[in-house]
This record gives C-alpha cells, sequence and structure tokens, in this order.
C-alpha cells in the first residue's frame, strides 16, 4: 500500500450564511494529483484554503447544529499555497522582495528557470500579470514543501509558462508530493482525480 | 526565530521607508503642526501656554497615532501575505506582536524627539517637557497597541480608515488621564498607571490582533 499524503474526512464550507459544500472527503497517495472543478463561487478557493489550514475544517457553526462538526484534515509532510495573490512588497525591486522569503523559507527558486532573471531589477508594481503569476511561482518553489495546492495556476501565463507549471507540477508528484488544482483552463495532470464540487451539495 | 528577525526588519524596513511613504514622517509632522498652531489660536501669553502646552503635546500625540492606521495592515492582509506566513508555520500572533515592535519603533521615539521641538515652540520649561517625554515613553507603546488592535479589527472593512479613528479616541482616553495627569500633579504615579496601561495593552495585543486577523480570514 502506498503512503498516503492527505487525508480529508467530512469537509465543510460556509462562506457567510451559505453552505458551499458539505461532507467531502478527499484522500490522495503520495505523487497524485487532484483536479478540482465545478463553476465559479462553487467553493473552489475556500476548499484550497481549508485544505491550506487557512480556515477551519468543519462547521461549529450555532447556525448549522444538525450538520456535523467533526471535520478533519491531515497532511503527510508540509503544504505550500499559490493562490491569486502575490506576497512580495510591491515597491520594491523583484530581487529584493524575493530576498525576504528566501530568507524565511532557507531556499530558493531555478529564476532562470522560470524567466525572472531579467525582471529582477523591475518593481513589482510594474510586472505583468504572467510575470507576477512567474514571481508567485518562484516564491512557491523555493518554499520548499512537499505538497502544493494550486488556485488557477495558469491564469495569465503564455504558453511556455504553462508547459513549465505542468513540467514543475510532475516534478513535484515525482518527488512524492501531492497537487491539488483548482483551474478551469485545461491542464496536463496526468492520471490526476477530477473531483467536481457540484456532486457535493449539502 | 530567524523569520521573526527578518520579518521585523521587513516591517521597519516599511514602516521607516518605501511602502509606507510617510507612514512614519507624517504622524511627526502633524504633531508639530498641531504644536505650531495652537498659540496662535489661544494667543502668545506664556504662562497660557506654559500652563496648557503639555495637555497639547499629549492630545497631539494621541490624534498623530489615528493617521498610521489605516495601511497598518491592510495590504500586507489584500496580498495574502500573512497568508503565507501562517503557511509556513509563523502565527498570526507572532506576526503582529513583531508589527506591534515595529510600529512602536516607527511611532514612540520620532514622536518623543519632535516634543523638544514642540516644547519649544509652546514655551514647556524643562521639568515639564521632561514630564511630558516619560510620559510619552509610557503611554506611546499603549497608543501603538491600541492602533494595531484597531487596525486588525477593521481590516476586513469597508470605511475602515474613518471608523478607526472613532474607535481609537474612546479607548486612548485612559492613556490621556493618566499620562497628561501627571503633568499637573507632578508625580511619577501618573506616569507609572501609563506605563501598565500600555503594558496590559501591549500584553493583549498579539492575542487580540491575532484573532482578528483569523476571523478576516474566514469572512
Amino acid at each position: 500500500m502506498e503512503a498516503s499524503g492527505l487525508t480529508a474526512w467530512e469537509l465543510f464550507c460556509r462562506r457567510g450564511d451559505r453552505l458551499l459544500f458539505g461532507s467531502l472527503d478527499l484522500w490522495a497517495d503520495k505523487g497524485a494529483a487532484i483536479h478540482l472543478v465545478g463553476p465559479n463561487g462553487i467553493g473552489k478557493t475556500s476548499l484550497l484554503r481549508i485544505l491550506a489550514g487557512l480556515l477551519p475544517p468543519s462547521l461549529t457553526h450555532f447556525e448549522h447544529p444538525e450538520l456535523p462538526a467533526r471535520g478533519s484534515l491531515s497532511w503527510q509532510g508540509s503544504v505550500g499555497l499559490l493562490d491569486g495573490n502575490l506576497p512580495l512588497d510591491e515597491h520594491l525591486s523583484l530581487g529584493r522582495a524575493l530576498k525576504f522569503w528566501r530568507a524565511v523559507d532557507g531556499g530558493t527558486a531555478d529564476l532562470d528557470r522560470l524567466g525572472l532573471r531579467p525582471l529582477l531589477e523591475i518593481p513589482v508594481r510594474f510586472l505583468s500579470t504572467g510575470q507576477r503569476k512567474r514571481a508567485a511561482l518562484a516564491c512557491l518553489v523555493g518554499q520548499g514543501v512537499d505538497h502544493w495546492l494550486l488556485d488557477e495556476p495558469l491564469n495569465g501565463l503564455d504558453s511556455d509558462g504553462v508547459t513549465l507549471v505542468e513540467s514543475l507540477i510532475a516534478e513535484r508528484r515525482a518527488a512524492g508530493g501531492v497537487v491539488v488544482v483548482a483551474s478551469h483552463q485545461p491542464i496536463a495532470l496526468p492520471g490526476a482525480e477530477v473531483i467536481d464540487l457540484r456532486d457535493h451539495p449539502r | 526565530m530567524s523569520s521573526v528577525v527578518t520579518l521585523l526588519r521587513r516591517d521597519l524596513a516599511n514602516l521607516f521607508g518605501g511602502a509606507g511613504r510617510g507612514a512614519t514622517l507624517m504622524p511627526v509632522l502633524f504633531f508639530l503642526a498641531v504644536a505650531m498652531l495652537y498659540p496662535f489660536a489661544v494667543g502668545p501669553a506664556p504662562e497660557l501656554l506654559a500652563r496648557t502646552g503639555g495637555g497639547i503635546v499629549w492630545v497631539a500625540a494621541l490624534l498623530a497615532a489615528i493617521l498610521p492606521l489605516d495601511r497598518l495592515l491592510a495590504r500586507d492582509v489584500e496580498r495574502g501575505f500573512f497568508d503565507q506566513l501562517v503557511l509556513r508555520g509563523v502565527a498570526d500572533e507572532v506576526t503582529i506582536a513583531v508589527r506591534l515592535l515595529a510600529h512602536w519603533l516607527s511611532f514612540g521615539p520620532p514622536l518623543m524627539l519632535a516634543a523638544v521641538p514642540a516644547a519649544g515652540l509652546l514655551g514647556l520649561d524643562g521639568a515639564t517637557l521632561r514630564t511630558v517625554e516619560l510620559g510619552l515613553l509610557a503611554g506611546t507603546p499603549g497608543l501603538a497597541a491600541i492602533g494595531l488592535i484597531i487596525a486588525a479589527l477593521t481590516v476586513g472593512l469597508r470605511g475602515g480608515a474613518a471608523l478607526s479613528g472613532l474607535l481609537l479616541i474612546p479607548l486612548a482616553v485612559p492613556l490621556l488621564v493618566f499620562g497628561a495627569g501627571a503633568l499637573s500633579t507632578g508625580g511619577d504615579a501618573g506616569i507609572a498607571l501609563t506605563a501598565a496601561i500600555s503594558l496590559v495593552l501591549a500584553a493583549i495585543t498579539p492575542f487580540a490582533g491575532g484573532a482578528a486577523l483569523r476571523a478576516a480570514r474566514e469572512g
């Protein structure tokens, strides 16, 4: 039996007064990939934030006493999240802004491979959408974690960028990492389990 | 531990230069502007200025504490900076504690320096200036702590900037009463009480601020 990377049971998600999805079970062996699909607003981003530990995995809300509050989540290893934000100081040059995360993480991404080397002197606020996505990827890769959560990782990227992300994901999986992707754009995830959140209504 | 030092250096760099362009300078200039305007408003009679000047310095310091609040946390929340720190195992409480230290360093000491020319503008004597400086040393950590809690509580709200000013003023009244009160009593008891309030506020800020950040995350 393969070692499990992610085990999550009975996940519920509430935004405001709405229950987005309920009773969702997820598990993934090491090296597996999960592709989250579903229309806008179904809760893909929320699910990724729950999996990242930023939102609680269960409802302990008194407004829903009928629902179980026993959601549980466990990762074997460390987790990183790539979302729509770029956690860099906008006024600094890209090189100096990345230096902060390098000091925190103790590692750095291959900037040549990500196509960021020529941009290091440019202030972060002048980067284009695709370049910002590449910079966010640099933060994630530099973090050196086992498992990745990717929220629309292809947004704004050119075709080279798409290939790059797909190969980065393949390498992470080959190293035994679990990769959970929410993407509306077609993305090559060989052998990925597709989870449609519409199948998990309340 | 090293990430805490890295974070503190980044916060200080942001507050003193670059990003918060003016985050440190604006409260100081505002503070000096109040000290400069007051004699125009009440007239230049030296005994009146000497008697009321210390209190004006305190009111100016309290109002100056409102200015940096709107940008203290909002931008880092918007760009997911705190989320990424949580993912790296740095708890919100630690982040807020570091931000409190950085915020006080960029707010308290510059204000205490500015109090010297302000005392000159208001014609305060040496003993009064000493009491004002000691009071500010004891009181500005409390003002910084209240400001940071309010910034964390209002981070997800529209119009949070206007609200934070209204929230800070009543909460800062105890600091003002004891800090400025030390001027009229001339004793150190008021300053000691101000310091005690500041210590309590600084101690609860990481927990209150961390809880507020988590609540904002859960929306």
